[in-house]
């Protein structure tokens, strides 16, 4: 079983980006779970929302402490937010964020195995014209991870959003696929 | 029967709450929101606005004692009724439970557990259902998003045989925000499993008129209260047989009432209701392999309560921990209080210990049952409990 947690901020889509990415491993013919931190959710407060990945029936109903990977929407949470908390050996972090590997590293309490980078508001801005990077991010965890292919993310996307929207988060999503700094630590 | 090609979605408990009441045909739907279970009134109400269900009158009320009210009036007249509730919905409705059960009137309800204020919480807690407990109603407890929505189809169909209502239970966000693979059930596999509803009474039938909550004076009354006692005794065959032929249809078995495993070699087992138990299935396998003999008894319907099949657990272990998600104050774990009444006239007692869990939606995790397993072991070397209600989850 493979585990995945979300740190976004209320309003960023950290619970969509689970939900897709779950939707995503679901048309590859995996089971799925996807939930939200069971808080109270106001927009701008740190938000976490979790994923589990499995070739079997996911029956464990409990929140996710020591994840494979750990996948953050907003960087500004790494000053507040101890994102690496329970990173289990070998496991990845990604990053929406314009700063360099050294300048992330010393922001994170634990050195992951894999950790990888991405402008993802910068995408979102360019694509969207709007600064929400749920989509775009699921383009890094799908490069990062190989746990997805980038076709499943963006079908899942459309599947959330309709026309010419679920479109254009597709494009973020292959934007960040092609973006995406990934380094073995 | 057609063959069976179940449609698999991803969907949270709410939205599998939402699709079962649409594929078993409901005719009325009434409801108020409240969190957490407001997105399954919400989703019914866009299969309207989409135009994907027919013969569905959606009635907005002011509350959800009027919710209740507006689901009575239309089962009297014959029609199939929903409606879903959480906590404090659940309590103003109560009133009026005791109004659909006396009347013996086949509503089905999904609650979403959710802790009672105050202090406010929106959290997973059996309290606020259990609490319902002498209503008169069926109590189904959900594991995971599939048995919700098994549960409101073939909740449908016992009601409909027993005519006694129906609740069908889910945990707070654990389930109805958690999305998961849930395999459907073609619509005509389902008209099969449940054809439309055949009311014995209707207020409608004007040629055959009724009353309904008229009085019943000292002479009639205890014989209505017989009857509805019966009822529920009658519910218990049915449930198996329903169970059962869910099963032999579409391949996931129900006719258990209490599910089931490791029993035969077990020295003790948990036993529990609703989500929780999907984390103990998982703590118990793994905990096996580490040389645990344990097994775990999953208690699917609280109402009618499964008498014969938990005395016949009890006979084959030496102990049950018993996990309550809920607390009867100035006693104990409802589960616990009512599993020992049962287990009095038991010719096997085993060493019995309550473990008040999860309270609020505390996390209860696959730690947590280890840390209860090791503890139960020396009860049942010691042969008792050293506290019978153990507040384990108590920060100390």
């Amino acid at each position: 079983m493979i585990e995945i947690r979300f740190h976004g901020r209320g309003g960023q889509g950290a619970v969509t980006a689970a939900n897709i990415l779950a939707s995503a491993a679901f048309r590859e013919g995996k089971y799925v779970q996807a939930f939200p931190f069971f808080g109270v959710e106001r927009r701008g407060a740190p938000v976490t929302a979790f994923t589990r990945i499995d070739e079997k029936p996911i029956r464990i109903k409990t929140q996710i402490y020591e994840p494979d990977i750990v996948v953050v929407l907003d960087p500004s949470l790494l000053d507040t937010v101890d994102v690496t908390a329970g990173l289990k050996e070998g496991g990845t972090v990604i990053i929406n964020t314009e700063k360099s590997k050294e300048e992330i590293l010393e922001k994170l309490k634990k050195k992951p195995a894999k950790l990888a980078l991405v402008d993802a508001t910068g995408i979102a801005l360019e694509v969207l014209g709007l600064p929400i990077t749920n989509t775009a991010i699921l383009g890094a965890v799908a490069k990062a991870t190989g746990l997805v292919k980038l076709e499943s993310v963006q079908d899942a996307i459309k599947d959330t959003f309709s026309g010419a929207l679920g479109e254009k988060n597709a494009k973020a999503a292959e934007e960040a696929f092609n973006n995406t700094g990934i380094y073995e630590l | 029967m057609t063959e069976y090609k179940p449609i698999r979605k991803v969907v949270s408990g709410n939205y599998a709450a939402a699709y079962a009441a649409k594929h078993a045909r409901v005719q009325v739907v009434a409801a108020y929101p409240i969190t957490p279970q407001t997105s399954i009134i919400e989703k019914i109400a866009e299969f309207i606005a989409n135009g994907e269900v027919e013969n569905l009158q959606y009635v907005p009320v002011e509350s959800e004692h009027s919710a209740m009210a507006a689901c009575i009036g239309a089962s009297a007249t014959g029609a199939r009724a929903f409606t879903a509730t959480s906590a404090q919905g659940l309590a103003l409705m109560h009133e009026m439970l005791h109004w659909a059960a006396g009347a013996r009137l086949p509503i089905v309800m999904v609650d979403v557990n959710r802790a009672m204020a105050p202090p406010w919480s929106v959290w997973d807690d059996q309290t606020d259902s259990l609490a319902q407990r002498d209503t008169g109603w069926m109590q189904f407890y959900a594991e995971n998003n599939q048995e919700v929505y098994d549960g409101v189809i073939m909740a449908f169909k016992v009601a409909e045989t027993v005519n006694v209502p129906a609740m069908i239970v889910e945990s707070a966000f654990i389930l109805s925000h958690t999305y998961d693979v849930v395999e459907m059930i073609p619509q005509e596999l389902v008209d099969e499993f449940l054809p439309p509803r055949k009311p014995l009474y209707t207020l409608t039938d004007f040629d055959n008129p009724i009353s309904v909550g008229a009085l019943a004076t000292p002479n009639d009354y205890y014989e209505f209260r017989y009857k509805l006692a019966k009822a529920h005794e009658e519910a218990v065959k049915v449930i198996k047989d329903v169970g059962n032929e869910f099963g032999e249809m579409f391949g996931r078995d129900y006719s258990e009432m209490i599910e089931k495993e490791h029993i035969d070699d077990a020295d003790f087992v948990f036993m529990g209701m609703g989500s929780l138990m999907g984390t103990v299935k998982e703590a118990v396998e793994l905990l096996r392999k580490e040389g645990y003999k344990i097994g775990y008894a999953k208690v699917r319907w609280f109402r009618p309560f499964p008498k014969e099949e938990l005395r016949e657990i009890a006979s084959k272990v030496n102990g049950i921990a018993v996990l309550d998600r809920n607390f009867s104050f100035g006693q104990e774990g409802i589960l616990f209080n009512e599993a020992k009444g049962v287990l009095y006239s038991a010719k096997s007692k085993p060493v019995m210990k309550n473990y008040i869990v999860g309270l609020g939606g505390r996390d209860f995790t696959v730690d947590d049952v280890r840390k209860i397993a090791e503890d139960m072991k020396k009860v049942i070397e010691k042969g008792e409990p050293d506290v019978e209600v153990d507040w384990y989850h108590l920060k100390r």
